[in-house]
């Protein structure tokens, strides 16, 4: 079997009354596709937030890359290789896209505690940023303000900035949310392409995206994984269909 | 001509610059010392607003306590100096490091507070600041403490007479805007701007931005305290009421009016703010007022202050060009 680059054990949350993460477990392996799907509110953002370390967790323990994370705040798991995306767009809306993705560098590329040099004169920097920025096909607006471009360009910047920190693993929070056919499709296309060099913890409601991607599926309902399986089998879980799929996709 | 800026506000901003740069010769010639005074005064405040800006424009941090760090500059003449200690490089040194001293500990405290926290908790610690100095009964308590003579220096750096001291200032206040723009188009300055827009999205990115803030203030804390070092030396008396909140409020003030989180608009807010503040109140007692009224207007109407006004007109004469 394949090493597991991240693994959740017993993860609770709840807020207030709503249990939004119920006993999960996973192990997600390393080089693949593993997808998580549920309806809306099912705690998937939730999940991701707490692996990122945006939110703690009431209970449960998280390790990355074979040992514990769960104490690292935010940064310091960024800066360990889990990179992550949101499902509302989440970028520096004043600066450029350019600017962005070098963040984006600059985050996992050594500290920042340097005052004078410009950082429009790092070359290697804007390189990689740009390398990044064309990979979801936004090198020719490179210099526009992150606010000016439409929602799917901003859908792709997000993507675009975690690549850009060159993670060991991305968590991906509905990538593909707003975006229109044809960036879709790119997406796709991208997601494939890393498909084997990172790990990829795939949130997507996109059924047809996430059966051509996914190595693995987890559903989530309220809070729960109900089934964890590769899509073929999923798709044939009586339970799941029940719980999530519904008739059309059976 | 090519050499010209090419910007109104470029413009603006050099001649501000080039006028500033030989006024004690032309306030000499034209025999008005007082107008030296004003100016000498009012490019120390700048000194104190360029370094509020950048937490406050550039970082996000809006701090009604930086009057505090003034005070500990000029405490930093005006304690060593009453025992007769004259040494401008102690002065200099003790400034420098108790105000990083005091930044550090209470930006550790105050940066975990975001927004309203955050302005409350710094006005309470220059408060803090500003009670020690009134408790102070050695140093003069409220009544302030006169310095003799100003910080010593080699000959050629020598504070002493109204024009080396005002290029004293000068040269500061140059070195405070160069380092302030060095700083923000750096990393570091990428990471302090980004975090006043999505802190969250910063830290999803790997940066510790609670440890950039700190650094951010500390740095802004020692800038901020060059002022009060030039301040007690231009008055000659220091007194806590240079450290009271209402004056970290005017610091606010001048950043707003011009321009927060641009590299020029601190200076020419500082210069409008006292230059208005000294002509209203010989026009008529209740210049209070009006000012008040001109500030508030400002802050609710007036989208980016000086700077801001500047770059409206660059882009109004681009658009009809
Ligand atoms: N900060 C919060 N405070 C209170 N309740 C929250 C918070 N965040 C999420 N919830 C609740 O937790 C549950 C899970 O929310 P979550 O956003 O994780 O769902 P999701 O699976 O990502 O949904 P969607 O498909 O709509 O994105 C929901 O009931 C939501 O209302
Ligand atoms: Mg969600």
């Amino acid at each position: 079997m394949a090493e597991q680059l991240l693994k959740i054990h017993q993860l609770n949350k709840h807020f207030g009354g709503i249990v939004a993460t119920d006993n999960v477990n996973l192990a997600v392996e390393q080089g693949l596709i593993h997808a998580i799907i549920g309806p809306n509110g099912a705690g998937k953002t939730t999940l991701i937030a707490q692996l990122s370390g945006q939110i703690k967790p009431d209970s449960g323990e998280i390790e990355f890359g074979g040992h514990s994370i769960t104490g690292y705040n935010t940064a310091r798991r960024a800066r360990e290789g889990l990179a992550r995306s949101f499902q509302i767009t989440s970028v520096v809306m004043p600066m450029t896209l350019l600017q962005n993705v070098m963040l984006a560098v600059q985050g996992t590329s050594g500290h920042s505690f340097r005052f004078w040099a410009p950082v429009r004169e790092d070359r290697e920097m804007a390189a990689a940023a740009m390398e990044s920025l064309a990979a979801v096909g936004l090198d020719d607006r490179a210099d526009r303000i992150a606010a000016n471009v439409s929602h799917g360009e901003q859908r792709q910047l997000e993507v675009a900035m975690a690549l850009a920190m060159k993670p060991r693993m991305l968590l991906l929070d509905e990538p593909m949310a707003g975006m229109g056919k044809e960036e879709g499709a790119m997406m796709v296309d991208i997601l494939n392409s890393l498909k084997g060099d990172i790990t990829i913890l795939l949130v997507e409601h996109d059924m047809d995206a996430v059966f051509s991607l996914a190595d693995r599926l987890s559903v989530l309902v309220n809070g729960h994984i109900i089934a964890t399986d590769t899509v073929d089998n999923i798709r044939n879980n009586q339970e799941v269909q029940k719980a999530y799929l519904g008739d059309g996709h059976a | 001509m090519n050499w010209l800026p090419q910007t109104i506000s470029g413009r603006v901003y050099t001649a501000v610059l080039l006028i500033l740069a030989p006024a004690p010769f032309v306030f000499e010639w034209i025999n008005q010392p007082f107008y030296l005074d004003l100016l000498s005064r009012a490019l120390i405040l700048a000194i104190a607003v360029v370094s509020l800006n950048l937490i406050l424009g550039f970082g996000g941090m809006v701090s009604l306590g930086h009057a505090a760090y003034i005070g500990i500059g000029a405490y930093s003449v005006g304690i060593p100096s009453y025992y007769d200690y004259y040494n401008g490089w102690l002065h200099l040194g003790l400034a420098l490091s108790i105000s990083a001293a005091f930044a550090f500990v209470t930006g550790a405290i105050s940066l975990r507070t975001k927004g309203v926290y955050f302005i409350m908790i710094t006005m309470a610690f220059s408060q803090m600041v500003y009670f020690t100095f009134l408790s102070l009964e050695e140093y003069g308590a409220d009544d302030g403490l006169v310095i003799y003579s100003r910080s010593e220096f080699p000959e050629w750096l020598s504070m002493d007479g109204s024009t080396s001291l005002y290029y004293w200032i000068f040269g500061l206040l140059l070195l405070s805007l160069l380092f302030v723009r060095r700083l923000v188009h750096a990393r570091f300055g990428r990471v302090i701007v980004g975090s006043k827009f999505n802190e969250q999205r910063m830290q999803a990115l790997g940066f510790n931005t609670y440890r950039y803030r700190l650094v951010c203030y500390m740095i802004s804390a020692m800038m901020c305290s060059l002022a009060g070092m030039l301040l007690g030396n231009f008055t000659g008396f220091i007194s806590p009421d240079m450290i009271g909140w209402a004056r970290s409020g005017e610091l606010i003030f001048m950043v707003i009016i011009g321009g927060a989180g641009t590299f020029f608009g601190p200076l020419v807010g500082t210069i409008a703010f006292v230059l208005l503040e000294e002509f209203l109140s010989l026009i008529t007692v209740y210049w209070h007022l009006i000012f008040g009224v001109m500030l508030v207007a400002l802050v609710l109407f007036g989208k980016g202050g000086i700077d801001g006004w500047l770059s409206l007109l660059d882009r109004k004469r681009a658009g009809n060009g």
